[in-house]
């Protein structure tokens, strides 16, 4: 009967600690690994390798901007991809609702309501808004604060505005 | 003497603390429980307005929408589903899926004022969604087709007014 007993409680306590834990990954702050080489400079700096997911950074995203949908240009977030919603991409904001952005290929375009502009910071190998256009806030899924591994690498993601891309 | 009554004080303090402590914990659990009922099994939906007469009404009708199917890609033509707005991510909008990707959508472009069809095919990746009422509704007819990672729920019941109880074609 002892182990029954013990075997209750275990099943209990594991059940419980997973539901806050989900809780607290979906409503307020969650941790996720960078592959690739889109975000360059900014994350997995090193040369790629083979074990991936385990030498790329691992990042601390936080949902409370979810509640508004407020961000500000140069925000680092984390976002379903609008081709595959399996897939979560992790990119820079450059321009938000109301904004006119230049593309080279293109003049200029305005970012419509409840949209924003994406794009890698490594812009030689990064699939973003220059390929697939502006995307809905509504597949935001969190903003990039920190990285928290490698504990070298440990910092706050700084915000930053590329020059010149926005015309007013 | 006064040692005996501080310890008794001591542990009047302990047990109202560890008696707080409990009932926060009760409360907490009792919040994840919801959130997470709410976020990937199922929630209740108000949806009001006039873009999917007749199926819903106009004043208001509170639904039932299931968060299951739209996670694990099942959603099909023809289902009723509470997609993000692609313009106010936080307003929920209630439309039929109409296409799903690689399908090809033909519509009526304003049925106010013309009979003039367009036919689309639906990107990779993206669902068209339709209002049922489609002499007043905003939809994909004018913000073209929504990522699927937009779709949150699907509305499968209908249990708020009474009369009209019951599931959702």
């Amino acid at each position: 009967m002892v182990t029954a007993s013990f075997l209750w409680n275990l099943t209990k306590k594991t059940v419980t600690g997973g539901l806050i834990g989900l809780t607290i990954s979906d409503r307020y702050a969650s941790v996720a690994s960078v592959q690739g080489l889109s975000m360059h400079p900014t994350f997995n700096p090193g040369t790629p390798s083979f074990l991936g997911s385990l030498t790329g950074d691992h990042v601390l995203v936080e949902k409370f901007s979810l509640e508004k949908y407020k961000f500000s240009h140069g925000d680092v977030i984390i976002f379903r991809a609008p081709s595959n919603h399996r897939e979560k991409h992790i990119k820079r904001i450059i321009a938000l609702p109301g904004d006119w952005i230049r593309i080279p290929s293109y003049d200029a375009l305005k970012i419509p309501e409840g949209h924003c502009w994406v794009e890698g910071d490594n812009s030689a190998s990064s699939l973003d808004s220059r390929s697939y256009g502006p995307i809905p806030l509504g597949l935001v899924e969190g903003r990039v604060t920190h990285i928290i591994w490698p504990p070298q690498r440990f910092g706050e993601v700084e915000r930053r505005i590329p020059q010149g891309r926005l015309s007013s | 003497m006064i040692s005996g009554r501080l310890r008794n004080v001591a542990a009047q303090w302990k047990s109202i603390a560890k008696e707080a402590m409990d009932r926060t914990l009760i409360v907490a659990k009792f919040f994840c429980i919801l959130h997470v009922t709410n976020t990937y099994i199922c929630s209740p939906c108000h949806v009001h307005g006039p873009s999917m007469l007749p199926t819903l009404n106009i004043t208001g009708d509170v639904i039932l929408a299931e968060r299951i199917s739209s996670r694990l890609g099942k959603v099909a033509p023809g289902d009723i589903v509470l997609v993000r707005s692609p313009e106010n991510p936080r307003k929920l909008v209630a439309k039929r899926v109409l296409g799903m990707e690689g399908d090809r959508v033909t519509f009526l472009v304003d049925p106010k004022v013309s009979d003039r069809y367009e036919s689309v095919i639906v990107p990779k990746g993206h669902v068209w969604v339709q209002g049922d009422n489609i002499y007043a509704s905003h939809d994909s007819r004018n913000f073209g087709p929504v990522p699927y990672g937009l779709i949150q729920g699907k509305a499968f019941c209908r249990i708020w007014p009474y009369d009209g109880f019951g599931s959702l074609g």
